[in-house]
């Protein structure tokens, strides 16, 4: 292994990340206590609470989720469609590296950063509401597994893209909406029967109502289930990445 | 000679099915400077990029160091140093920054000397704080040059390094060239000024349409292929040849002054005894005369249109 390499790799993400350390931070802590004075304090105090739990501490685990996703995915494809797109990337295909090493590097940078972004806003919360975090090694487990998975499909996504629109359609058309109604702010319980067994079908619903549970200790699903959840879509990110590698595929000719 | 390149039956088809390579063989000696010339689209970066890592070959095998670019793909890039034709540099890093980038990709570890002493080399010391984008073209392609020194290369490809480079930075190139042959690097450089080649190399390949068509010692590729002109001023202009000059290989020109007399330079019998003797009976009277060797452009040309020619017959 390449390990001065993929630190390489790493470190150079993580200086990209700094140069812009103002937005890295500022947006999502705005995002939040704008998330917080819209559900939290308009809606929030009709609801009163979820499950038990006042609405304003149970939308955080939701948030996070949120912006976990959104982050893992953006820092990844864009990490790696930036060489792409300038031509920089002539460097790693030459380097010593191989495709493994290179995915290391982006993924590690990209859920670093999401995962630095989920402590912030996990603070900026503490200001607003009562958190109590019932399993706190699951719940940095649920954080790790879900910043890496989705910074897997964010690095499959910056590698399939061929011009910037390709690299925000997803994250837009698929990220957004599956967070959206996956129960970041309201409980599948809430929702009408029919609409239940469709929300069944969201993969992060599993991810939002398993991470709740590390806070709360309710869950919408069992945490096993979650659990699997998760591991699946690891799984299925590496096993893509296997693939790409296997091929070559749309980053050498 | 110890091959440190070893090229076999190497072939590139591109997805399009286009052949931009068909069977090249080549071995390239350790520290020699060899100078591939072609005209544009004829696979010269695609060879370089095939030896590289960026292009997969279709077929045959390349060894670098006696490593297989495949199957012992890191020890085969550790020794290359890669300087792309097309300026691409991330803008908004430092010039230092991206060198140290480049190493630590290699899996070297730090070495602050090593990059000075680079940086100092291509005039960059100074801009090293600079974020690459601030960098005028020249300086970019030096940048580009510092990162592929920056992990101690035994191999350097240069694709067309002086590309738009101007001439007094252009002669500081080939003084760093010489530096780096000088320190036992192996340098395969590509380029359209045939002068470079000429100045540079120890070798010349000349390829076009993905075939090697001639690897040849510089000097030796003169000789062989070098043709000379003799050329004679008159001292009255001459309205046509005399009849007992017919029969030599003389032409004159346009301004009726001069006559040029083609010979092949290594011949056992240039001719030229003969020709003058001929000359000096018809009593003609000459003012000067000199020879002229012809240079690589015109072998280079040559080759190329025979290649060419070659081709349409068979067609
Ligand atoms: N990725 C690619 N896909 C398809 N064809 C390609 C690709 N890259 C290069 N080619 C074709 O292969 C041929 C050789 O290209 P190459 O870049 O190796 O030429 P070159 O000798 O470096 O030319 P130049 O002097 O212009 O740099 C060209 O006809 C080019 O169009
Ligand atoms: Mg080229």
């Amino acid at each position: 292994m390449n390990w001065q390499g993929i630190l390489s790799i790493y470190r150079y993400e993580m200086n990209r990340t700094f140069r812009t350390l103002a937005q890295s931070i500022v947006s999502p802590v705005l995002s939040t206590v704008l998330y917080f004075v819209v559900f939290g304090s308009a809606i929030g105090s009709r609801i009163d609470t979820v499950d038990g739990i006042p609405y304003g501490a149970f939308i955080v685990p939701g948030l996070i989720m949120l912006t976990v996703l959104q982050q893992s995915v953006t820092n990844a494809s864009f990490g790696i469609y930036f060489p792409k797109f300038i031509g920089t990337i002539y460097e790693l295909l030459s380097a010593p590296l191989s495709f493994i090493e290179i995915v290391i590097g982006y993924v590690g940078a990209a859920a670093t950063k999401a995962l630095m972004i989920a402590v912030i806003i996990l603070i900026t919360s503490a200001f607003f509401v009562d958190l109590t975090i019932a399993h706190p090694v699951w719940m940095v487990t649920f954080l790790l597994l879900t910043a890496i998975s989705f910074s897997l499909l964010g690095f499959i996504i910056g590698i399939w893209a061929k011009n910037f629109e390709q690299l925000q359609l997803i994250p837009l058309l698929v990220i957004t909406p599956l967070v959206f109604l996956g129960g970041a702010f309201y409980s599948v319980s809430m929702l009408p029967p029919a609409w239940q067994t469709v929300s069944f079908f969201n993969p992060v619903v599993y991810l939002i109502s398993g991470f709740r549970w590390s806070f709360f200790g309710v869950s919408d699903v069992p945490v096993v289930i979650s659990l699997l959840a998760i591991s699946v879509f690891l799984a299925a990110g590496l096993a893509v990445i296997w693939v790409i590698f296997r091929t070559g595929w749309r980053i050498k000719a | 000679m110890d091959a440190i390149i070893s090229i076999q039956n190497l072939a590139k088809t591109y997805d399009g099915g286009f052949e931009a390579l068909k069977d090249i063989n080549l071995d390239i000696a350790e520290g020699e400077i060899l100078a591939l010339l072609g005209p544009n689209g004829a696979g010269k970066t695609t060879l370089i990029s095939t030896i590289c890592g960026l292009v997969t070959p279709t077929s045959g095998q390349v060894t670098v160091g006696g490593h297989d670019i495949i199957h012992a793909f890191r020890a085969a890039r550790s020794l290359i140093g890669l300087v792309p034709q097309e300026i691409t540099i991330e803008p908004f890093a430092k010039v230092i920054d991206t060198v140290q980038f480049s190493r630590g990709l290699f899996g070297k570890p730090r070495n602050d000397a090593h990059i000075e002493s680079v940086l100092k080399s291509l005039s960059l010391w100074d801009k090293r704080n600079a974020r690459n984008q601030t960098l005028s073209g020249g300086m970019k392609r030096r940048v580009l040059i510092a990162k592929a020194l920056s992990h101690e290369p035994r191999v350097l490809f240069l694709d067309e390094p002086t590309a738009g480079v101007d001439v007094t930075l252009r002669k500081e190139m080939w003084e760093l060239v010489r530096r780096l042959r000088d320190d036992g690097v192996t340098i395969i450089l590509t380029t359209h000024y045939i002068e470079e080649a000429e100045e540079m190399a120890d070798r010349i390949g000349i390829i076009d349409k993905g075939r090697l068509l001639l690897v040849e010692e510089k000097a030796r590729l003169l000789h062989d292929l070098g043709r000379k002109e003799l050329v004679l001023e008159l001292g009255a202009p001459l309205n046509e040849l005399p009849a007992s000059l017919a029969g030599f290989n003389l032409s004159l020109s346009e301004d009726r002054q001069h006559l040029t007399y083609e010979f092949d330079a290594h011949a056992e019998r240039t001719g030229m005894t003969r020709l003058l003797g001929a000359i000096a009976e018809t009593g003609l009277s000459l003012k000067d005369l000199s020879t002229r060797q012809s240079s690589l452009e015109d072998v280079f040309l040559k080759l190329v249109q025979d290649g060419h020619s070659n081709e349409e017959a068979g067609e």
